[in-house]
């Protein structure tokens, strides 16, 4: 019982992704410049990394050894193509602007790398509570970025005005630069939390 | 005159890495030594190219006639994994010293998204052929010329007295963020 519950909460701040984990910053970067598609971008990997991880822990004892990331990529992406057709079944805006980020969930190094460090070694109920976990914080930090730049840099939060006419908004924020500049930053206060609290702080 | 500019625009203005945030993580991985960035660099051109040609055709003349567009992101990823060993094995066998120089980074690109981008991009901008090699070439000399500046940075950063809480990855992304500033200033070159 112990070991579901520290498996259910480590990827909300031991290995919170992309941020102590620093994988998947691709996506982090890319679609950040409103909350709204950092949740959007953040559920569909929760979703492929659910799944994933499931399916790779009931197979892990019959793929063999030598072929296993070939065929954890082949599950991926049938995962993939799936996520993009119901967002463009049902989500379509979303989709249009997530655009090749969504088929790029295949390279995220986040989800190759739980099936391997997790679903390859562990039991299957498990192995998807440790996908719902890493995508939930995965979720929570594109959302957090994507706020920041959005309330900053456009002066709205999940496209709501919050600010007066009287703000002039950083547009630096919701374009490229921004997006390092943030994400490097959010980088270092945790950082700084994480030495405060005195842990290990992986370099 | 039009496959210059779009060459242009792929290595400056609409920076692979630097505008449209794709290869970030050897970005953040290799680029700490000016000799593996170069290693990693030639290596994502070597295979970009290749595999763009290959998507590219497959796509047109696979895909597109048996209607199976819904399944490009499957096809795809699977003709680059294939594509990357058979580049290693060939390399392996044929040519020793490029194996060398390349070896250890090819097993790499297949999880770098600069690769799957680019085949992705080729295939959204409606790309003919000489096009789609140009656009590839450029865009991976693009991303090789980015890691190549910032492992120069980097190895500056290391002999520089940096706060504790930002050393390592949280510098290297607002260094970046700087790097991207400096890119936006190619912005009125290219329409």
């Amino acid at each position: 019982m112990s070991r579901f519950l520290s498996v259910l909460v480590h990827g909300i701040w031991k290995d919170l992704p992309p941020f102590r984990l620093v994988l998947g910053l691709c996506p982090a970067l890319a679609v950040t410049a409103s909350a709204n598609n950092g949740m959007g971008m953040g559920l569909s990997v929760t979703f492929v990394l659910i799944f994933s991880n499931l399916t790779i822990s009931l197979l892990r004892n019959i793929i063999p050894d030598k072929v296993r990331i070939a065929s954890y990529i082949v599950i991926i992406a049938t995962l993939v193509v799936l996520v993009e057709m119901i967002l463009q079944a049902y989500f379509f805006g979303l989709s249009q602007q997530l655009g090749i980020y969504i088929p790029l969930i295949v390279v995220n190094c986040i989800i190759l790398g739980r099936a391997e460090a997790f679903a390859a070694r562990n039991p299957a109920f498990l192995s998807a509570v440790d996908g719902f976990s890493v995508g939930l914080g995965f979720t929570f930090s594109l959302t957090l970025v994507g706020s920041i730049r959005e309330i900053l840099g456009a002066g709205t939060w999940f496209g709501i005005p919050l600010t007066g006419p009287d703000f002039e908004p950083f547009a630096f924020l919701v374009k490229a630069p921004g997006a390092f500049i943030c994400l490097g930053l959010i980088l270092g206060l945790m950082n700084a939390y994480g030495r405060w609290r005195g842990e290990n702080v992986i370099q | 005159m039009d496959l210059i500019l779009l060459a242009i625009s792929a290595i400056f203005v609409n920076n692979i890495l630097l505008a449209q945030y794709l290869g970030n993580c050897p970005f953040m991985g290799v680029s700490k030594k000016l000799s593996t960035s170069l290693g990693m660099g030639v290596a994502v051109i070597f295979v970009a190219t290749l595999a763009s040609i290959f998507t590219w055709l497959v796509y047109y003349y696979i895909l597109v006639p048996l209607e199976l567009k819904y399944i490009q992101t499957l096809i795809f990823i699977l003709i680059i994994a294939s594509l990357v060993q058979f580049v290693e094995i060939f390399l392996k066998r044929f040519s020793k010293g490029l194996y060398n120089a390349l070896g250890i980074y090819l097993p790499l690109i297949t999880t770098n998204c600069a690769v799957m981008g680019i085949a992705l991009l080729n295939i959204k901008h409606e790309f003919g052929f000489w096009e789609m090699v140009v656009f590839s070439i450029s865009s991976a000399a693009g991303f090789t010329l980015a890691i190549l500046l910032f492992a120069s940075i980097r190895e500056r950063l290391f002999i520089s007295h940096v706060p504790q809480f930002m050393r390592g990855s949280a510098i290297a992304l607002v260094t970046a963020g700087i790097m991207s500033l400096s890119f936006m200033g190619f912005c009125g070159m290219v329409n």
